[in-house]
């Protein structure tokens, strides 16, 4: 059965139609083509799909498209404003936050939840928010110096 | 230098923030089939009987095929061909691929591999190389008959008289868990056939778009002209792309038989299974020390579960005693190696391939020794330098050596001598030394073709394409190339398009693994950048009527010395593509026949144009009623020649540590005595998460190699192994507990520490 949901996708309106069953996942990657959000598992152990959801993080490979009728999610390719890059990205780009770059976008979006309701993080602060996405590439290093560098940002 | 040195961000770290990077599984494929695999439930049986007539009747069903569509046996080693892409006659661990199918939707693949019928006659299961070396034990492999995939059997020196000649002889057992890379992005192929063109596209997760070319070739009795390989953004490899995998070859045969595109995505359960990675291990490990510390013999025996297939394993077994040497001096060796098939998922390289496990147990014995000898850890090394140039006993050749500064700043950065000894019961200090190849010296297909090729192409607009096959998987290749390239012509990193790893464009790379990457493509765009500049110079010299050695090249403006006439680089391109229009040139890198080793069976497996070095301090606490280790502080310091990217060298430096640390403190994969996989998942498979992980301290040391590319040498592998032994060396000192057996887990230190009371 499908059903019509109505939502926001990084700051777009959209109206689409998704099955009962549909991750929010499939429908973000394959319905509009927003392929920054990435599966790296199963179901739920990695964190590579972690989007924002009324500015909440969420895996959006446990969450049911049809449960997102209303609301506000965010990607990774909505960090961006006018294609000028969030302090998030650009810390991570010139940090070496991102190697491989496969576990990034669930990385950014995790942080950027973080700094929303956190704008000066100590380290353990960043180290529970990132704690649910793995990275197999910084020894997550990198991407501590890179969160705390995007905080201090002007 | 102006480009080369600097902390440079990644060339395509913009694509990768913002979620433009597309990996395989995000190509546009709307118009692709799905491909699912039917995998064996048994890991060990003949196939009696294959029935796919149902599933070929479903609607919606477009291609359905078995062993019986391609009877090509591959394998990555030319000497080493026994495995097909889908089982043939007999399946030899769980979850080997045994039918597949290509249909219009996900759902409707599924039920078509439930209307698959196998019969299998059940076959006994080893999951141990003991098991499989027992007699009587079935062959995996029929021209194996006794499991064993390849036996070595090395002496070098006189190990007899050098235990003779020892104050102290000790020797102990280790053994080591097999563990997987586990990168985040799991295994896809998107196949796409050309019906009427008979062509074929394949675009893959690889780490060696080359190899995967021709074993297309040779799998598909296609022409490889026919064929083109593409790689996308790839989501880390550490070793498990780096030969051709099953799952290739058969998007490409689904593709082919449905007459069009098949995009087959694996589960991280699968992608578990298609394995590749470090081996089970037990080794048998006898040193012979003087009062000194100095070593005058190694005596050691290893035995590698390898798996159902051969892959690399012939390599693996080979590098655990090559890279006994050129660490240290090492004045008699005696190695045996055995590689034994077992119905587990087939093993290959994982960084470090081959020499983690001997390191931990080597780094682990000497500190045991040197401990009896009331010597200090750091002496017992310096007891055993050696000085380059110098070459080994098995041939190989080390001409720079940065092992001795590296000792010396690690044991300033950890305050080793000041704090080491005043550390309180629970808390532990320990190091160790590693090392690795940058590259080994005989590529896998010897065709008599240079190591390496970089082309550099120049048009009308100024900018400068560096064109490569070498496969950037996250560890920044792209970006080095350029820099090099770059510095070579005395021209802004921003100048450069960086296309790599697509057949019809990029000259075939061997790609990367061994870290070759760095040193012999990094020495192919250093000549092409050097032969570029020669032409923009000499079209600068020509324009301005002087000879070309009187140019002079500084911020992109061509002068003539000693004077203030000069040109702009736009106009020295101008001048440059009058001559014969748009410029495309060709650097190469061959490895010299000095470096290439020697003439033993055996020896073409050690053998590398230049030796990274490595030495760390790992701090530890220990919870004594938990078994729980923290790593509180890692200081690492490696001489990779020079650091041509010192941002991304500090980063491959901090993963190779963490990623030992992982396989130290709780990686492993498991089976049931059925060989079920029991950790192919991220729950069970223990990768650390940022909650465990301590901070790294980088050091970089610069030996200046002779024949890197800048002085360049590796800078990805030789960290992880001494992260192992400094570990548990450190546990050692916390709370006194020996490790020979790893991961160690907090139930495995527990029985220990109980056991010491």
């Amino acid at each position: 059965m499908k059903r019509l949901i109505e939502l926001a996708v990084n700051g777009r309106r959209r109206s689409d139609a998704v099955g009962d069953g549909s991750l929010l996942l499939e429908y973000l990657r394959e319905t509009l083509g927003l392929t920054g959000t990435k599966r790296g598992c199963d179901g739920g152990e990695c964190g590579a799909c972690t989007v924002l959801i009324d500015g909440e993080p969420a895996l959006a490979c446990l969450t049911l498209a049809a449960r997102c009728d209303g609301r506000v999610v965010e990607t990774i390719e909505g960090c961006a404003t006018g294609g000028r890059l969030s302090r998030l990205q650009q810390a991570f780009h010139e940090k070496l936050g991102t190697q491989c770059g496969f576990c990034t976008p669930g990385m950014i979006m995790a942080a950027e939840a973080l700094l929303r309701s956190n704008p000066a993080p100590a380290e353990a602060d960043i180290r529970q928010a990132l704690g649910g996405n793995l990275c197999r590439c910084t020894g997550y290093v990198k991407i501590i110096e890179a969160v705390q560098a995007a905080a201090e940002a002007p | 230098m102006r480009v080369a040195g600097r902390h440079q961000p990644l060339i395509d770290g913009i694509e990768k923030v913002t979620g433009r990077a597309r990996y395989t599984a995000d190509l546009q494929a709307a118009h692709a089939f799905v491909g699912e695999v039917l995998r064996s439930p048994i890991a060990h049986g003949e196939i009696v009987r294959i029935d796919t007539a149902r599933a070929r009747a479903l609607p919606g069903v477009r291609a359905v095929i078995t062993g019986d569509d391609c009877d090509v046996a591959y394998g990555i080693l030319p000497i080493a061909h026994n495995e097909y892409p889908l089982a043939r006659g007999k399946v030899r661990y769980w979850g080997e691929a045994v039918a597949a199918v290509a249909a219009d939707d996900a759902a409707t693949a599924r039920a078509a591999l439930e209307l698959i019928e196998v019969e299998y006659r059940r076959l006994p299961v080893y999951t141990s190389a003991e098991a499989a070396l027992a007699p009587g034990a079935v062959p995996l492999h029929a021209d194996k008959p006794n499991n064993i995939e390849r036996e070595v059997d090395h002496s070098f020196g006189d190990v007899d008289a050098g235990f003779a000649a020892a104050d102290l002889v000790r020797e102990e057992r280790f053994s080591y868990a097999e563990v997987a890379h586990a990168q985040l992005e799991p295994d896809c192929a998107l196949a796409e056939y050309d019906v009427a063109r008979g062509m074929l596209t394949m675009q893959s997760v690889s780490q060696v778009p080359y190899y995967v070319h021709l074993t297309l070739a040779q799998c598909l009795k296609m022409d490889p002209s026919a064929i083109r390989v593409i790689k996308p953004f790839v989501g880390g490899g550490f070793g498990h792309r780096t030969e051709t995998l099953p799952f290739e070859v058969i998007a490409a045969l689904l593709a082919r038989a449905a007459g069009g595109a098949v995009k087959l995505v694996l589960s991280r359960e699968q992608t578990f299974v298609v394995h590749r990675a470090r081996p089970e291990t037990g080794i048998r490990l006898r040193l012979g020390m003087k009062k000194s510390g100095e070593i005058t013999a190694i005596e050691a025996e290893v035995v590698q579960r390898g798996g159902a297939y051969a892959g690399y394993g012939i390599v693996t077994i080979l590098y655990a005693g090559a890279l006994i040497h050129a660490l240290y001096r090492a004045p008699a060796v005696r190695y045996r190696g055995l590689r034994v098939y077992a119905n587990t998922p087939p093993c290959g390289p994982m960084r470090g391939h081959g020499s983690v496990d001997m390191r931990h147990a080597f780094e682990t014995l000497l500190d045991r020794m040197a401990g009896e000898l009331a010597l200090d850890p750091f002496a017992v090394r310096r007891a055993n330098l050696l000085e380059a140039p110098h070459r080994t006993l098995n041939d190989l050749q080390v001409n720079s050596y940065g092992l001795p500064a590296c000792l010396d700043w690690v044991e300033r950065a950890s305050g080793w001598k000041e704090r080491r000894a005043g550390l309180p019961r629970g808390r532990g200090l320990g190091m160790a030394c590693s090392h690795y190849v940058s590259g080994a010296a005989k590529p896998v297909h010897w065709t008599g073709e240079p190591h390496a090729t970089v082309n550099l192409r120049l048009d009308f607009d100024g900018s400068i394409t560096l064109l490569t096959g070498a496969a950037d998987i996250g560890q920044g290749s792209s970006t080095l190339l350029a820099m090099v390239a770059a510095e070579a012509l005395g021209v802004g990193l921003q100048r450069f398009r960086v296309i790599a790893a697509d057949s019809a464009l990029t000259p075939k790379d061997n790609g990367s693994y061994s870290s070759r990457v760095s040193f012999m493509v990094g020495n192919a765009a250093l000549a092409a950048g050097q032969e570029l500049q020669r032409r923009l110079v000499a079209a600068a010299a020509r324009r301005l009527e002087v000879h070309p050695g009187d140019i002079e090249c500084d911020a992109e403006r061509y002068r003539v010395t000693g004077s203030d006439r000069w040109i702009s680089y736009a106009e020295a391109v101008r001048a440059a593509l009058a001559e014969g229009g748009p410029v495309t040139v060709s650097g190469t890198y061959t490895v010299p026949p000095e470096l290439q080793g020697g003439k033993f069976r055996g020896a073409g497996v050690g053998p590398s144009p230049g030796f990274s070095y490595a030495a760390q301090a790992v701090e530890v606490s220990v919870d004594e009623g938990t078994g729980e280790v923290r790593v509180e502080n890692v200081w690492v310091a490696h001489d990779c020649g020079f650091a041509i990217n010192p941002l991304a060298v500090e980063g491959q430096v901090q993963g190779a540590v963490w990623m030992g640390m992982g396989q130290a403190c709780g990686e492993r994969t498991q089976f049931t005595d059925d060989g079920r996989p029991l950790r192919a998942n991220f729950l069970d498979y223990a990768v650390p998460t940022i909650m465990d992980s301590p901070p790294v301290l980088v050091g970089i040391v610069e030996s200046r190699d002779p024949n890197g590319p800048l002085g360049a040498k590796e800078a990805s592998e030789a960290a992880l192994a001494g992260f192992l032994p400094a570990f548990t060396s450190a546990v050692a000192q916390a709370v006194g507990v020996r490790t020979n057996e790893l991961p160690l887990t907090a139930d495995r230190l527990l029985h220990a520490l109980t056991w010491n009371r």
